[in-house]
């Protein structure tokens, strides 16, 4: 086998110095009642041809190809990744490296981490940002157990058009620990209704997404105004980046903490991981916060250097008094991240977002020139709501026999929108492309 | 030529990237405007971020010139204990990048993701095989996250049985991640000690066990490099008493073919697609730590679940007992195709994996101990633990040695880690390292222990050839600057 480098000969001279006749000798610490009887009941070897035919053949049966036509954000965008970029993460001194424990040696890891937490923390409008958590879904679940640290309260008011699986993943992290979830409604605009929540008084954090589930913009000023001088902390959550490129971003109202998906800065969608948990907060939370941070110091003849810091927030040190739990994070993606937005620049990626936001406006205006009802009069980014006649499902079906696939159906996870789907524009579709689904669409 | 890797180079300054760039500039092509610029509210315009403007050539040499500041797997050997720094086969990173899959969005239809649910469906089977549990989930996105996945099982267990126990067994020789794992349950660790043997003693465990205690979490083979050779006596006590165990499986690599978790009493165990399975590590990440149980705890897995009928694969969330969604989507796809890829390399061989893994790992401690002090001179598993007892005297510490042997090309252990140690040097070598590569580090650790006794003030200074020499740390944290703004 090409990963095992030991010969015959080598094992038998090692054997001797390891004191074992052969190799089972090596385990006779393990008591025999321990030891597996059977072989391991598994395919293969394969060689490296017979992998590149069978795992060929299954990319193959995948809704991902150069003729597909996809319409879905919800979460994950499909966005053009330069070939620069991808060649960069292909540097095997970055992939190949474990979390940098020895900085000497692991510079290269800890600059670029130190630059995407610059431009995170810049692109969020906030102070500082942590070297990265798993995902967006994460990200939000730790902001909330943030926010009750801080806050020392544990009842949170979370909106209803933040992205159902990542309130789902909120539940999951937050239920076990004995917190009260509040779930705000959303208003006929397409946005969070806040008119329930009078006071925020005895609340760890108020959550909203921008742009939330639906591509609308979320009134964060609103946001601000309720939770400034409250014990309550503003999350504000996202899962496009790219929209701040366009919009202002949450840090200008007030957020405490903002965290979201980063997927969108040139990170191939993988059916939905690895992601990018993007999370950054005003620095007096910084002691709070959870993951590992990067910060610059100098070595011992004064050069600049960067090292893993504040590490007594965390596991390894704090046991279980820690922020939190996590040590591997996605490291790799936060630094494709950075190299994405630094291949994009400040002037590329405001284009970038106005390119997403004009090609969406279009397919809105085609659709409603279509007769089809957009319900939610907010403004969005690059996903929006449609709501299509009754029988509408058969189109959709037919669609995708041609690997066109018009949006999600949103009724599954919000039942009183049966006949809505939320449809994504992103850089990656034409005119001729949206011109053809319109057309698509009204048979 | 020098015999040992380390030596001095050209080392090419890279200032910031926010040093760097003129407005203006653009190191992307950008898609072509097709479309005239829609209205837009102009009130909720913002500034965008303060983002350099660079050329595609800037970028490329920027990240080129920090790459070459890394030290990887591919550079050389790096004996990280309890992290299995294996060789990444490059095959499996073509296979995570076909279209089809690295360019699948998540919520696609059923019938457009049979590829990757297919790919999914197999893994969880595969390691189910390779483990011995009966049911697998891969969605939990790291090992730690994987641990929480079971303690967070182990919650929902004993509320299923109106049971609500709070605490939980740690011994002190767990990776920290462990406690802080059961503490978001809210359990309270309860920390057992190791016998003089180096694992945990029967007796130990009877004594904390109690109707209180949601059950343990044992690293098996532990930190210290040895199996646990009570653990089926361990679980018997601990089921006996209505409790659940848990292994932190970090160091499967030691023992696949060779053991069946599942038959050894353990009910939920967390696996390292990043450690045992060849997949990258990332400088930090992404990974993922699969969570196998078995058969009674399978109802409470996260969801969705792949589910398989007549050869056709879906997504099901249709299991009203699981502990709910861990991941925004299913996990970390890409990840687990590289897993595929691996096992499928080398099927049944994985057995060979461990047997040499173990083989490297105790031929280094024989080498070794008359070097080092070895706390535990016994036959280890996949990695073995020394201290620096023998060079205290000289003043040279465990970090002195280990900054040292970067000198020489080599990427330090794992340091003071396990805690019961004092001063622990924990080195594993993994399978994929010749016998060549191995006997020069152990040359090169025994030259740096005479240098320890020959000259401390070299040691003391290391490393000498690096980028940059050792670091404030302390600096570093009294005045943190964490972003370049």
């Amino acid at each position: 086998m090409r990963y095992l480098p030991q010969t015959e000969e080598d094992i038998a001279e090692m054997l001797e110095v390891a004191g074992a006749a052969d190799l089972e000798g090596l385990f006779s610490s393990i008591p025999d009642a321990c030891r597996r009887r059977t072989d391991l009941n598994l395919p293969g070897p394969l060689t490296e041809w017979e992998l590149n035919d069978a795992m060929s053949s299954m990319a193959s049966a995948m809704g991902a190809c150069h003729e597909c036509k996809v319409y879905i954000g919800a979460g994950s965008y499909e966005h053009y990744i330069p070939a620069s970029v991808s060649y960069l993460l292909g540097r095997s001194e970055f992939s190949t490296s474990y979390t940098p424990y020895q900085p000497e040696i692991s510079q290269g890891t800890l600059q670029a981490v130190f630059e995407y937490q610059s431009f995170v923390a810049s692109l969020l409008g906030m102070e500082v940002a942590n070297a990265s958590l798993y995902d967006g879904a994460s990200a939000l679940a730790e902001a909330l157990l943030m926010a009750a640290r801080v806050s020392r309260l544990k009842k949170v008011a979370v909106s209803s058009l933040i992205h159902p699986f990542h309130r789902r993943v909120v539940r999951t992290y937050l239920e076990p620990a004995g917190f009260e979830i509040v779930e705000l409604p959303g208003g006929p605009d397409g946005r969070t209704d806040l008119g329930k929540l009078r006071s925020v008084e005895g609340f760890a954090a108020v959550a909203v997404q921008s742009p939330n589930f639906f591509g609308c913009i979320e009134d964060l000023a609103a946001v601000g105004n309720l939770t400034r001088d409250s014990h309550a902390l503003f999350v504000a959550s996202f899962t496009e980046p790219l929209a701040y490129g366009l919009y202002k971003s949450p840090g200008g109202f007030g957020a405490d903490i903002v965290c979201g998906e980063g997927q969108s800065f040139g990170i191939p969608q993988s059916y939905g991981g690895p992601g990018l948990g993007m999370f950054a907060s005003l620095k007096k939370h910084v002691r709070s916060m959870p993951g590992r941070l990067v910060g610059e110091t100098t070595d011992m003849d004064g050069r600049r250097g960067f090292v893993l810091t504040l590490a007594t927030r965390e596991q390894h040190i704090r046991r279980e008094k820690a922020t939190s739990n996590i040590c591997t994070n996605s490291g790799l993606c936060a630094v494709t991240s950075a190299m994405y937005m630094a291949s994009l620049g400040g002037t590329g990626l405001r284009e970038l977002a106005r390119l997403n936001y004009d090609k969406s406006e279009y397919l809105k205006k085609q659709l409603r020139g279509a007769g089809f009802a957009i319900p939610f009069a907010s403004p969005t980014f690059n996903e929006f709501v449609v709501r299509f006649p009754a029988g509408f499902e058969s189109t959709y079906e037919r669609l995708q026999e041609q690997r066109v696939v018009a949006g999600i159906p949103l009724a599954a996870y919000y039942p009183e929108l049966s006949g809505h789907y939320l449809l994504c524009v992103t850089e990656t579709k034409s005119k001729r492309d949206l011109d053809a689904l319109a057309g698509m669409l009204k048979v | 030529m020098n015999e040992f890797g380390g030596t001095t180079g050209l080392i090419l300054e890279e200032p910031l990237l926010t040093e760097k760039g003129k407005k203006g500039r653009m190191g992307m092509s950008l898609p072509r405007r097709d479309i005239e610029r829609a209205p837009m509210d102009e009130t909720l315009k913002g500034e965008g971020p303060r983002l350099p403007d660079l050329s595609e050539v800037e970028v490329v040499r920027h990240y080129t010139r920090l790459s070459t500041w890394n030290f990887g797997v591919d550079t050389g050997l790096y004996p990280l204990g309890s992290c299995t720094m294996k060789y990444n086969p490059k095959t499996n990173e073509r296979q995570a990048a076909l279209t089809g899959f690295a360019g699948a969005h998540p919520l696609l239809p059923e019938k457009l993701s049979q590829g990757a649910l297919k790919i999914m469906y197999e893994l969880e089977r595969f390691l189910a095989e390779i483990t011995g549990m009966d049911s697998v989930s891969l969605q939990p996105s790291a090992g730690a996250h994987g641990e929480f996945a079971g303690m967070l099982v182990f919650h929902a267990y004993h509320k299923s049985k109106g049971s609500n126990r709070t605490k939980i067994i740690v011994p002190d020789t767990a990776h920290g991640t462990n406690p802080a794992s059961a503490a978001l349950c809210g359990f309270s660790p309860v920390n057992v000690k190791s016998n003089e043997r180096g694992v945990l003693s029967p007796e130990a465990i009877a004594a904390v066990m109690d109707e209180q205690t949601a059950g343990i979490m044992v690293t098996n083979p532990n930190t210290l490099g040895f199996f646990e050779e009570n653990i089926k006596e361990i679980a018997e006590i601990v089921h006996a008493r209505g409790g659940l165990v848990y292994a932190d499986g970090a160091n499967m690599n030691a023992v696949m073919g060779i053991v069946s978790m599942g038959d050894i009493g353990i009910d939920v165990l967390h696996l390292n697609l990043h450690k045992t399975f060849s997949t990258p590590h990332g400088g930090g990440g992404p990974g993922a730590g699969p969570v196998c149980v078995k058969r009674h705890l399978e109802r409470f897995l996260p969801v969705p679940r792949v589910v398989e009928q007549g050869g056709r694969y879906r997504l099901s969330y249709d299991f009203p007992h699981s502990i709910g969604k861990l991941h925004a989507f299913y996990g970390n796809v890409g990840i687990m195709i590289r897993a595929y890829s691996y096992i499928l390399s080398l099927g049944p061989e994985l057995k060979r994996v461990s047997q040499l893994a173990v083989l490297n790992a105790n031929y280094v401690k024989e080498k070794l101990k008359d070097t080092l002090h070895l706390p535990y001179d016994r036959p280890c598993m996949h990695e073995c633990v020394f201290s620096d007892k023998l060079q205290a005297p000289l003043k040279v510490t465990t970090l002195d040695m280990v900054k040292r042997l970067i000198d020489y090309g080599f990427h330090p252990p794992t340091i003071y880690f396990p805690l019961v140690v004092h001063g622990a040097i924990m080195i594993e070598p993994t399978e994929t390292e010749s016998r060549e590569e191995i006997d020069r580090f152990i040359r090169a650790f025994k030259e740096v222990v005479k240098e320890a006794g020959e000259d401390p003030e070299r040691l003391h200074k290391a490393p000498h050839s690096t980028k940059v020499r050792r670091l404030d740390e302390t600096a570093a944290a009294r005045n943190p600057r964490l972003t370049c703004f």
